[in-house]
C-alpha cells in the first residue's frame, strides 16, 4: 500500500489550511481557552469574541502537526458568525464525525470543509490531533454561552 | 556486521505480519519490545501447570510456583550481578521503583533545605517523583546540564553535586538521546558528597550487560517489559543494608512476619516491600527473558545493536533536513534515534511511516523538560532491538525520503 493512502488523509484542503492557516492571530481583551495534547506535547489557544449569543471572531495560535493545524483551520471558518448553539451542535457533530459515527447529511453540509476530516475516523492515532481546537472552542463557547442563556 | 543475530527473529511471530500491506517494521522497542515464544511458552506453561499463590499454602502447586518466583528473583540477581537475590525486589516498572524509593527511602534522608540533583535528559518518572518530594521535604531540584552534542556534561555534574546533594538520580541510558551515562563516576561523585545514587536503567537494562556491584550503584530501577518480559512487572534493585532501613511503600499480606491488633512486625527484604499478591508469572516470564538474553548474550546485543547504529546512523545524517538528536558519532550513540525532519511535524512523519509499515514513536518520550532544554515540541524516535535487521534500518532511511518527498511536493513547511 505505502504512502499512497497517505492522500487520503492528506487531501488539498487539509494541506492548504495547514500551510496557510486561517484565523491564526491572538485576539486581545477577549476570553481564551488553551489546551494541551499530552501525547504530543502540542498546545492550543482558542480565542473568541461574542456578542449577543454570535460569534463574532474566532482565532487560534499554537503550533501542531498538519492535522490539528488544518482542523484548527477550518473550525474557526465553520464557526465564525455562528451563533454559539449552533456551534456548539456543529462542534458535536464533528466530534461524532471523526469517531466514524454516521452524521446527517444536513450536517455533513453545515460541516463544508470540516467534513473532509471526517478521514482521521480511519487513522485512529490521529482522531485526537484533529479534535484538539474543536474541544478547546467548546469549552470556551461554554463559558461564553453560559452567559448569555 | 561483526554480528548477526537474524536467527533470532523467528522467535517473535508478531514480527512476521503486514501492517498496511507492508511487512511491518517495528522500532518502538524503547516503549517496549515485543516477546519471544520462549516467554510467551513460559507463562502458558505457567498457568497450565503450576499456578498457585507463592509464599502460602503447603500444597505441591504453591511450592512450584513459589520456587520458579525465587528462582526469577535469582536470575535477575544474576543478571546484574548483585550479591545477592534479597537486594531484588519485584515492583510494577521502572516508573513504581523509583516511586518507591522517592516516597520512602529518600524521603526519610532528605530534609529540609537538602538538594535532589537529577539531569536534563530525564524521563518523567525520574523527575515528578522527585518533585513531589522536594515539595514536601522543602528540598531543592536541581538538574544537570547536558553539552552541546546531548551528552551530560561532567563538569555541571560536579558542579551541581554538592555537600547539600542527598540524592542523585540519573538515567543510564536516555530513551530520546541515545548517551550512555557515566554512572560509575557518578556513583563515585555522589558517594564522595556523601549522597546516594539512583540509576534508571529502563533503557540500560534491555541492551548491554549490567553489574551494579562494579557501577557500585546504590539503587537500579528497570522494567520486565522492555527486554522480552510481559508488562506489569519491574525490578528495584537496592544494596542490601540500604533496603534494610528503607521503609516499605506497601502494607498488608506477605510482607508480615506477624500481625497483632495494633502492631505489625515485617520480614526481611526483599520479601518486606512485596505486600499483596505479586505479579507471579510476570515475574517467572522475566527470568525466562532472562534466559533468552543470556542466551544470546548481552555483549554479543550490545555489540550488534552498536553494528546496526554504525550502518544507520550515518545514512540518516545524510538524510536533507534531518536532526538526529544526540551525540552524532556512532562509537557515542545507541541505537534510539530521536530526529525531526525540517518543516513536517512528527506526528506527520509517524503517520507516513506506519503506511509503509514502520512503527516509530512520535511525541516528548515523556521527557517534557527534555523537549523544553532542546526548544522542541515533539521528536519522531526510531528505536532498534537485537532482532531488527540493517534492511530494516534501509527501509526507515529510504521511507524518510518518501516521506520527505510527499510533503514537500506541492506542499511546504507546516510549522
Ligand atoms: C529512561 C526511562 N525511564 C523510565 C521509563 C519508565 O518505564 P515504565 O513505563 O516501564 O515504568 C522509561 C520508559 O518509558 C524510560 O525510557
Amino acid at each position: 500500500m505505502g504512502l499512497a493512502k497517505l492522500n487520503e488523509l492528506y487531501k488539498a484542503v487539509i494541506l492548504d489550511n495547514a500551510n496557510y492557516p486561517q484565523n491564526k492571530r491572538e485576539i486581545e481583551n477577549v476570553p481564551k481557552f488553551h489546551m494541551d495534547n499530552p501525547t504530543c506535547g502540542d498546545s492550543i489557544d482558542v480565542f473568541s469574541k461574542v456578542s449577543d449569543g454570535v460569534i463574532d471572531d474566532i482565532a487560534f495560535t499554537g503550533s501542531g502537526c498538519t492535522i490539528s493545524q488544518a482542523s484548527a483551520s477550518i473550525m474557526t471558518t465553520v464557526i465564525k458568525g455562528k451563533k454559539i448553539k449552533k456551534a456548539r451542535q456543529l462542534i458535536s457533530d464533528f466530534s461524532q464525525l471523526i469517531q466514524g459515527k454516521k452524521i446527517s447529511d444536513k450536517a455533513m453540509d453545515e460541516l463544508g470543509d470540516a467534513a473532509v476530516i471526517g478521514v482521521v475516523a480511519e487513522f485512529p492515532a490521529r482522531i485526537k490531533c484533529a479534535a484538539l481546537a474543536w474541544h478547546a472552542a467548546d469549552e470556551l463557547l461554554n463559558k461564553e454561552g453560559g452567559k448569555d442563556d | 556486521m561483526t554480528q548477526n543475530l537474524s536467527e533470532y527473529r523467528k522467535d517473535f511471530p508478531i514480527l512476521n505480519q503486514k501492517v498496511n500491506g507492508e511487512d511491518l517494521v517495528y522500532l518502538d522497542n524503547a516503549a517496549t519490545t515485543q516477546k519471544p515464544i520462549q516467554v510467551i511458552d513460559k507463562i502458558s506453561h505457567y498457568y497450565l501447570n503450576d499456578n498457585a499463590n507463592v509464599h502460602r499454602g503447603v500444597h505441591t502447586l504453591a511450592e512450584r510456583a513459589t520456587k520458579q518466583f525465587e528462582e526469577a528473583r535469582d536470575k535477575v540477581a544474576k543478571f546484574i550481578n548483585a550479591s545477592d537475590q534479597h537486594s531484588i525486589v519485584y515492583t510494577r516498572s521502572t516508573t513504581e521503583s523509583l516511586n518507591w524509593i522517592a516516597s520512602t527511602f529518600a524521603d526519610q534522608v532528605v530534609n529540609e533545605g537538602d538538594e535532589i540533583v537529577i539531569s536534563e535528559m530525564e524521563h518523567h518518572s525520574n523527575i515528578v517523583p522527585w518533585q513531589q518530594l522536594a515539595k514536601r521535604k522543602h528540598a531543592v531540584l536541581k538538574y544537570i546540564q547536558l553539552t552541546s552534542d546531548g551528552e551530560l556534561d561532567l563538569q555541571s555534574a560536579e558542579d551541581t553535586i554538592t555537600a547539600k546533594t542527598k540524592i542523585v538520580s540519573i538515567a543510564h541510558a536516555s530513551n530520546v538521546l541515545g548517551v550512555v551515562n557515566p554512572i560509575k563516576e557518578l556513583a563515585k561523585l555522589a558517594h564522595k558528597n556523601g549522597a546516594y545514587l539512583i540509576a534508571d536503567g529502563a533503557q540500560a537494562a534491555p541492551h548491554m550487560p549490567i553489574d551494579v556491584s562494579d557501577l557500585d550503584v546504590d539503587f537500579y530501577a528497570f522494567s520486565g517489559h522492555k527486554m522480552l518480559a510481559p508488562t506489569g512487572i519491574g525490578i528495584l534493585y537496592g544494596k542490601p543494608e540500604l533496603l534494610k532501613i528503607m521503609r516499605p511503600a506497601q502494607f498488608g499480606g506477605e510482607m508480615i512476619s506477624s500481625v497483632h491488633e495494633q502492631t505489625a512486625e515485617f520480614k526481611e527484604s526483599p520479601w518486606k516491600f512485596e505486600a499483596g499478591t505479586p505479579n507471579i508469572s510476570g515475574a517467572i516470564a522475566l527470568g525466562a527473558a532472562i534466559d533468552y538474553l543470556n542466551k544470546i548474550g548481552m555483549k554479543n546485543i550490545q555489540a550488534y545493536e552498536h553494528d546496526l547504529t554504525e550502518e544507520i546512523l550515518p545514512k540518516l545524517l545524510k538524510i536533507d533536513g534531518i536532526k538526529v538528536y544526540g551525540p552524532q558519532d556512532p562509537n557515542k550513540h545507541t541505537a534510539t534515534f530521536a530526529f525531526n525532519l525540517k518543516g513536517i511535524h512528527p506526528h506527520d512523519v509517524a503517520t507516513a511511516l506506519d503506511m509503509n509499515g514502520i512503527a516509530v514513536r512520535a511525541g516528548h518520550h515523556c521527557a517534557q523538560p527534555l523537549m523544553d532544554y532542546l526548544n522542541l515540541t515533539a521528536t519522531a524516535r526510531a528505536s532498534f532491538y537485537f532482532y531488527n535487521t540493517v534492511d530494516e534500518g534501509n527501509k526507515l532511511v529510504d521511507s524518510l525520503e518518501q516521506v520527505k518527498e510527499f510533503f514537500s511536493n506541492g506542499v511546504s513547511e507546516t510549522k
